[in-house]
């Protein structure tokens, strides 16, 4: 497996008072993201884990986007992997900042 | 703009919780953030799933508390490791200790190939998890309806559980289809021939022959309301059960042996048309199911 | 003295030794190998039917199993390169030379066997096109073809798979050409004539119907959420400006996901009636739900679809059908009607370079064209006006007086940022230039050229290139939509935000769509099942593709 860190400087903080959020699953071209807080809300920490190397480039690429166009402040997100597409990616990051936001169920 | 039905076999582990308990009633064990991952995978360089591919826990079903499962069959085919298997025999222990009953929501493909022994053993543990907590009381009802099916050893456990509650896609069998053609020859088993498969494995013949006990639309709140059902049935395990069991399995045996293809039994069952259940819709055939079928509650 | 009837002459010749393995029309099956011996030359122009769907199996069979030492150096002109035994001929040297449109299936092996000269390449044509040839310079001189039954006469029927056997038989019967059919059955009386028995020549009774195959069932179950987020976005972004109402889909899942939205979220935009209603398309069993609540008008068909048969024939208002009930198709029409009719075109594909050219070739496959470079371009010829049409064109030429300013066909290439195996969709050179390279092609196979395609829509956005006024911002705007595949990230950022200013980009946001939005529950059928049961049970389809 390859384990990627990212620590990026994010312009809006999360909203939403929800500890923790899971979207997706680790399947064939799917991902898992678990989403939860941390103490700096102005920051975006990243860790992902996947089995398709050498694509560190694209992930910084899908990782920036993220959090320059959603709330991700606050966030430390962690990820596995399944060999999604670039736009799987972005799609389920924007799905766990929504869930996180939402009242708890 | 919307279907307002929720389909079963396209939800995912946590969705099918969220939609068989009560609202904001359940509170999931060694949850995702939790990461007890699979301590095997990584050796094959295989992802991990925060959950290890069940989700666990407590909630309400109508306003009685239940122990809750559903296995995940996208990830890895549902297929049971060490952690995934640890999480739903302690359940299953929990239960019987605290007289709670089970809601199992399996998905599963059997064994996963990369932790064999781990997973075969985990199996073991389970069936006779469910078989004590049956004999102190206990309900534990298994829903079948998924994409994975239930195959391999989760085909085992399902056998052991009180009421199988089934929908037209669930397959529940241990030998799956690939493997049939691969010992026995494609003549014998054609695992490319879907509706082939479905006939043999799939929910209406295992209703049709008692291998399941109610047959549900694939429709969360389907699972749902049957699930409330069977646990308002009373829990009875005892050797009587099983002796009734043993009796019918060998009449059927005997009756529907020499039948080589899933309609033939229908036929025997006095089905005028057997070639139009597979395109019959749920309510029609649980009707026509209840007339034929052979029945074997609390043990298969 | 000139003779004039030599080719009639060859006929005759032809059939008087044919008619030896024969009685009257009908080929004796034991000798079919001695038949083919006995009516080809060396060198003939040999049409085998070889379409995309149905195949003339059992005489490609025969075809295979006759001597090179006798028969050898034919000469292929066939729509579809489908089965093994259309390239084990060229391996024996039975064939030599093809012309052909299409090679699904056989798309690896003719790519090996083009590179290793074993075969003498022709062109790669659109199916209108060879079709074309077919009466100018590639007509056959043999025609092997199939249909559902004949008659003693030689009447053919061909089903709800009509297909390219008109114009196959027309060429070449009137070309005085020989015409050898393969049917399932022969019978006393047909459902229908679809082939008149005096252009056919000699009937092989195969004893089963011909091989079909199911190209065009997409499971609603495969389905992702950025198959339905770019289908909301074609919708709402081009179906609803332009107002579409007669067009071609590709076979691809993002024009499926397409089909499964007119009921929901087409219905949700009040756009029922208003597009989608005349389609020159394939049955997709997609498209039922559309059809059943109402949106679809009329559908003319280029084949059939496996399963679709009972539906088809139930919906008479809808599709074309003759007096026995069943769907009659026809490619060279129906292509046609996509040519000329259709003011969209809108398919898949596997590359896209940055000026807009594309192709479904890479570097180990050679899948052909089949229909979509005929589809997917402008009509030079049209001159009839729509609304979407003179819209397109206006957008493309605004300073050309309107009296005098050509409409354009939409063209429209639709798909995921990267395709399967993460494979992504825009690229600096296409595949298509290094086979060109490499076989010493005079013309690249490209599948739409740059100047015919109008629009592309990804997950990102759609990019309106009729509205570029220049290489520069064309380049900039199919960037701009390429997500993150290295061309995408190769974006001018401050270029593209005037882009969008100015609607040659647009995101979802830009159209009020949040992609959040775009899941499963949108589609009007979420599995086969779904589309079977809102068929009323019309619809049959094969058992690979059950779960029940």
């Amino acid at each position: 497996m390859e384990i990627l860190h990212f620590d990026i400087a994010a312009p809006t903080s999360a909203g939403g008072t929800r500890a923790m959020a899971l979207v997706g699953v680790v399947a064939s071209g799917n991902l898992e993201v678990l989403v939860e807080r941390s103490d700096a809300p102005d920051r975006c920490a990243i860790e992902i884990s996947t089995a398709a190397h050498g694509f560190r480039d694209l992930w910084t690429a899908v990782a920036e986007d993220f959090v320059a166009r959603r709330a991700a402040g606050g966030l430390r997100i962690a990820i596995n992997d399944g060999g999604a597409r670039p736009d799987t990616v972005s799609l389920r990051l924007a799905q766990g900042v929504r869930m996180i936001e939402e009242p708890e169920a | 703009m919307s279907n307002t039905r929720q389909s079963w076999y396209e939800a995912g582990a946590r969705e099918r919780i969220a939609a068989l308990v009560d609202p904001a009633s359940f509170a999931e064990f060694i949850g995702p953030e939790r990461r007890e991952i699979s301590p095997h995978l990584s050796i094959f360089d295989l992802p991990t799933q925060f959950d290890d591919g069940i989700v666990v826990g407590c909630g309400a079903i109508g306003g009685t508390p239940v122990f809750v499962a559903a296995q995940e069959g996208r990830f890895m085919g549902g297929a049971v490791g060490e952690v995934h298997g640890a999480k739903l025999t302690g359940l299953l222990r929990a239960a019987k200790a605290v007289a709670r009953d089970v809601v199992i929501a399996f998905d599963t493909g059997g064994v996963r190939l990369q932790e064999a022994n781990a997973g075969e053993i985990a199996i073991a543990e389970i069936m006779r998890g469910v078989v004590e907590a049956r004999m102190a009381g206990v309900r534990v009802v298994g829903l079948i309806g998924g994409r994975a099916g239930c195959y391999g050893g989760g085909g085992l456990i399902a056998g052991c559980c009180s009421t199988l509650i089934v929908s037209e896609q669930g397959r529940i069998s241990v030998t799956g289809p690939e493997v049939i053609e691969t010992n026995k020859g494609v003549e014998e088993f054609d695992s490319r021939d879907r509706s082939f498969v479905w006939r043999t494995m799939g929910g209406k013949h295992r209703t049709l022959i008692g291998g399941a006990d109610v047959f549900v639309e694939d429709d969360t709140m389907a699972f749902r309301d049957a699930t409330r059902a069977a646990l308002a049935r009373a829990p009875k395990l005892d050797g009587n059960t099983l002796a009734a069991e043993q009796a019918r399995l060998e009449r059927r045996i005997t009756r529907f042996g020499e039948a080589s293809d899933a309609t033939d039994i229908w036929q025997l069952l006095g089905i005028d048309d057997p070639w139009a259940i597979p395109d019959m819709p749920a309510t029609g055939f649980a009707t026509l199911a209840d007339t034929y079928r052979e029945r074997a509650d609390d043990a298969r | 003295m000139r003779q004039w009837n030599t080719r009639k002459a060859l006929r005759e010749e032809r059939i008087a030794a044919g008619g030896v393995f024969a009685n009257a029309k009908a080929i004796d099956p034991k000798h079919l190998v001695d038949f083919l011996e006995a009516v080809l030359r060396p060198g003939d122009r040999v049409c085998i039917e070889g379409d995309n769907q149905k195949q003339a199996d059992v005489l490609a069979r025969g075809l295979a199993d006759m001597d090179p030492a006798r028969i050898h150096d034919l000469h292929m002109v066939q729509s579809g390169v489908v089965l093994p035994e259309h390239l084990d001929i060229f391996d024996s040297g039975i064939a030599k030379r093809l012309d052909f449109s299409y090679s699904g299936p056989q798309s690896a092996r003719i790519a090996r066997m083009l590179f290793g000269g074993k075969i003498e390449l022709g062109a790669i044509h659109t199916y209108l096109e060879l079709f074309a040839r077919y009466f100018v310079d590639l007509t056959p001189q043999v025609a092997l073809i199939a249909a559902v039954s004949a008659d003693r006469h030689g009447n053919l029927y061909t089903g709800p798979n009509t297909e390219d056997t008109p114009t196959v038989v027309e060429a070449t019967s009137f070309g005085s050409g020989l015409v050898i059919a393969q049917v399932g059955e022969i019978v006393d009386t047909l459902p229908r004539v679809d082939i008149p028995g005096d252009q056919v020549h000699f009937v092989l009774d195969a004893g089963r119907p011909f091989y079909v195959e199911p190209l065009f069932t997409r499971d609603p179950a495969a389905m992702t959420e950025t198959q339905i987020l770019t289908a909301m976005m074609a919708i709402k972004g081009l179906y609803e400006p332009y107002g579409v109402r007669r067009l071609n889909h590709g076979i691809g899942f993002n024009t499926a996901a397409i089909e499964l939205l007119l009921p929901t979220y087409g219905e949700k935009l009040g756009l029922k009636g208003k597009i989608c209603t005349h389609w020159a398309l394939n049955p997709h069993p997609t498209l039922i739900p559309a059809i059943e609540a109402g949106w679809v008008e009329q559908v003319h068909c280029f084949g059939s679809e496996v399963g679709m048969e009972d539906y088809l024939a139930a919906r008479p208002d809808i599709f074309f059908t003759g007096p026995d009930g069943s769907l009659r198709s026809n490619r060279a029409f129906s292509q046609t009607a996509g040519l000329y009719a259709c003011d969209m075109f809108i398919g898949s594909t596997l590359q896209i370079d940055l000026s807009g050219h594309s192709s479904t070739i890479t570097a180990n496959r050679i899948a052909g064209f089949g229909g979509a470079p005929n589809m997917g371009s402008d009509a030079r010829g049209r001159r009839h006006p729509s609304a979407p049409w003179l819209q397109a064109g206006a957008e493309a030429d605004p300073d050309t007086p309107a009296p005098l300013r050509r409409g354009r066909k939409l063209v429209v290439q639709i798909g995921e940022t990267f395709g399967e195996g993460n494979a992504p969709l825009f690229v600096e050179k296409l595949s298509a230039l290094e086979l060109a390279e490499k076989l010493d092609l005079d013309l690249a196979p490209v599948m739409v050229y740059a100047d015919d395609t109008t629009h592309i829509v990804t997950e990102e956005g759609i990019a309106n290139l009729l509205l570029c006024r220049n290489a520069d911002e064309r380049e900039q705007a199919i960037r701009g939509v390429a997500g993150f595949t290295e061309i995408g990230r190769g974006r001018d950022k401050t270029m593209l935000e005037r882009l969008r200013a100015r609607k040659i980009i647009q995101r979802p946001e830009d159209l009020g769509i949040d992609p959040l939005d775009a899941n499963r529950n949108m589609l009007a059928a979420r599995s086969i099942k779904d589309l079977m049961l809102a068929s009323g049970g019309l619809y049959r389809p094969p058992s690979r593709f059950r779960n029940w």
